[in-house]
């Protein structure tokens, strides 16, 4: 049996997947007997779960467009320096 | 059988190789493609939208520039990650010039992942708030975490790197990062439970 203390440092691997079939095990039967500990592994899951449905993040065009600006000079600045002479 | 380039497929090593030999239509494309990600990342971790910037442009002006340390061991992306948190992490240092954040600071040994509140949430706790509050109040909690922690949660969960490319990008190890993620994900899930908790249920928690 788990302790509540053991189970939080397994929480990670176990939301990850990457624990093996005994220790799923002993997870899951943890959970089922302690509330707190099922809580704090449901309202984990889901706290990742809001920041992966984040919007993703668009680049703004002006911010784009000063980018390319950025590197075109720079290649432009290399093309001359290494142009043969 | 060589693996074969579909029409469309974007092949990254040769596009990486012509960038090196000075194609820019190349790196154009590397950019194009990735510059929208290291944006994000950055704003992540600066919480500052010039600063996310600045990173982006010298991200991709330090890349072509050390294009050659290259090995293609890695990926490009997990390699340009890695300029990009470098370069994140020194505008944090100037902006809390009175407060260092060393990357590799020492970790108290576990006080953060006691856990103070649980309270079972709101089924959709999302659709409780606009998607501008939403976004607020998610980026909040990003925010008040230390930047050691914030870095890895970054990577790993809302870029999604696997735990070996986030170890490689931070140069740290892979235990680090998992016990970096741990105390990110449950500080985190601290903080929104304020938000999320379906009310009058705090009792349960107790029980």
């Amino acid at each position: 049996m788990l302790t509540c203390k053991e189970f939080l440092q397994e929480l990670n691997d176990y939301l990850d997947d990457a624990v093996d079939i005994e220790l799923r095990r002993h997870i899951e039967a943890h959970i089922t007997e302690c509330p707190n500990c099922f809580v704090i592994l449901d309202t984990t899951k889901k706290t990742i779960q809001v920041y992966k449905g984040m919007q993703p993040q668009v680049l703004p065009d002006e911010v784009s467009s000063r980018l390319n600006r950025a590197v075109e000079r720079m290649l432009t600045q290399k093309r001359n320096s290494t142009a043969p002479r | 059988m060589p693996a074969t380039t579909e029409p469309g497929i974007f092949d990254e090593s040769e596009l990486v190789a012509k960038a090196r030999e000075g194609d820019t239509a190349a790196y154009n494309q590397l950019v194009n493609k990735y510059s929208p990600k290291i944006y994000r990342l950055a704003k992540h971790i600066t919480q500052h939208e010039e600063d996310a910037e600045d990173v982006l442009q010298e991200t991709f002006l330090k890349a072509f520039e050390h294009l050659g340390d290259f090995q293609g061991q890695s990926k490009f992306y997990t390699w340009i990650v890695r300029i990009a948190v470098n370069e994140s992490l020194m505008k944090l240092r100037k902006r809390k010039s009175d407060r260092t954040v060393p990357l590799d600071e020492p970790l108290d040994t576990g006080e953060d992942t006691v856990v103070r509140e649980v309270a079972v949430w709101d089924e959709n706790p999302e659709q409780k708030y606009s998607r501008e509050e939403l976004g607020q109040i998610l980026d909040e909690a990003v925010q008040s975490l230390r930047p050691v922690f914030r870095t890895v949660f970054v990577l790993r969960d809302i870029e999604e790197l696997s735990t070996e490319e986030t170890a490689e990008a931070l140069g740290i190890s892979i235990p680090a990062v998992k016990s970096r993620l741990l105390r990110a994900r449950l500080q985190l899930r601290e903080k929104l439970t304020r938000f999320f908790k379906r009310k009058g249920d705090d009792v349960f928690a107790y029980l």
